[in-house]
């Protein structure tokens, strides 16, 4: 089970809901994979007015599963902070996924407005996953802020490069034990949700490499295979390499050895 | 008087951001409003006055990631 806020879960997948081809696929992935949490976000209703917004919030309530909006798109503290007001109201959860984006090319999110953002919304209540680099000084910010989730990148949102700093992120599962780490962002894999998970990550959040795939239903459904059996290795305890050569099949009784035995 | 809704400028006779939300047609159980960059929520709505020039952001549920 894994812990977001002293809620447990199930399923360590947390999918998000964008760039599906159609809204089934969204909700046979969502099904498929077993994921009980879902990212969703706010957006501009047409000037024009329209009830868009219900048709999509209808589809992800019937999914029965716990929604984490995000402040996607957000640029500065100020936005930030009043996207996650916002969100509050209308899904009525004190969760927040905090984006603060500083930089357009790579989307990587601001640590100074991060943390900035994080300490103000923590103070009014709010449970913050904050989507940030694989930084230890920020994590540590993040933490004495009150955070008790922590969502580093693996890779920039999109890409599909899987863990660009593994070292960076094996320092932060060490020095976090008892925080909530959720890789966010750049998996394209099973095999990189799974490489995160056998570093002891608690869980993964995935959008685009589900929703983009030939099949996303079949793929949601690799990722968590994937994630399970991460999960499982790690819990196993993974070997520690070596340089040298062990032999595994016994050496004793080998046949046309020279020596007796 | 004319204010920007969603970035867009518009004329509208509507006095407060309640009443705003009932021309445009907006579905009030599903958005969130904010005037001038800040959130007002649902039950200030009525109380909160439009003025000349103002900014206001009218949001819904959407996919995300």
């Amino acid at each position: 089970m894994v812990d977001f806020y002293g809620r447990t879960f199930e399923s360590r997948l947390l999918l998000g809901t964008a760039r599906y081809p159609s809204p089934e696929a969204l909700g046979q992935a969502v099904a498929r994979s077993g994921a009980q949490i879902v990212t969703v976000s706010l957006r501009r209703e047409s000037a024009a007015g329209a009830k868009a917004g219900q048709a999509f919030w209808e589809l992800v309530k019937a999914l029965s599963v716990t929604v984490l909006p995000n402040t996607a798109g957000c640029h500065s503290v100020r936005e930030a902070v009043t996207t996650a007001r916002m969100a509050r109201e209308v899904f009525g959860t004190p969760w927040i996924k905090l984006e603060v984006i500083g930089d357009d090319v790579t989307l990587q999110p601001d640590p100074f407005a991060l943390v900035e953002a994080t300490r103000a919304l923590v103070a009014e209540g709010f449970e913050v996953f904050p989507y940030m680099t694989d930084d230890l000084v920020l994590a540590e910010k993040l933490v004495e802020a009150g955070c008790r989730v922590l969502m580093p990148w693996g890779a920039p949102i999109g890409t599909g490069r899987g863990l660009n700093n593994p070292y960076a992120l094996r320092l932060l599962r060490k020095h976090f034990p008892g925080i909530t780490l959720v890789v966010d962002a750049g998996i394209g894999a099973p095999s990189h949700a799974a490489a995160a998970m056998e570093m002891g990550y608690d869980a993964i959040l995935i959008n685009t490499a589900v929703a983009t795939a030939g099949d996303p239903p079949t793929m949601a459904e690799a990722f968590a295979e994937a994630i399970r059996a991460g999960r499982r290795a790690h819990e196993a305890g993974l070997m520690e390499p070596t340089d040298l050569a062990t032999a595994s099949t016994p050496t004793f009784g080998a046949p046309f050895s020279p020596f007796a035995g | 008087m004319r204010i920007r809704l969603n970035g867009e400028l518009i004329d509208t006779t509507a006095e407060d951001l309640a009443a705003l939300i009932e021309d445009r047609g907006f579905d009030v159980s599903v958005v969130a409003t904010a005037l001038n960059g800040e959130f007002v929520p649902r039950t200030l709505r009525a109380e909160t006055k439009l003025a000349e020039g103002d900014a206001v952001e009218v949001l819904r549920p959407m996919q995300g990631g």
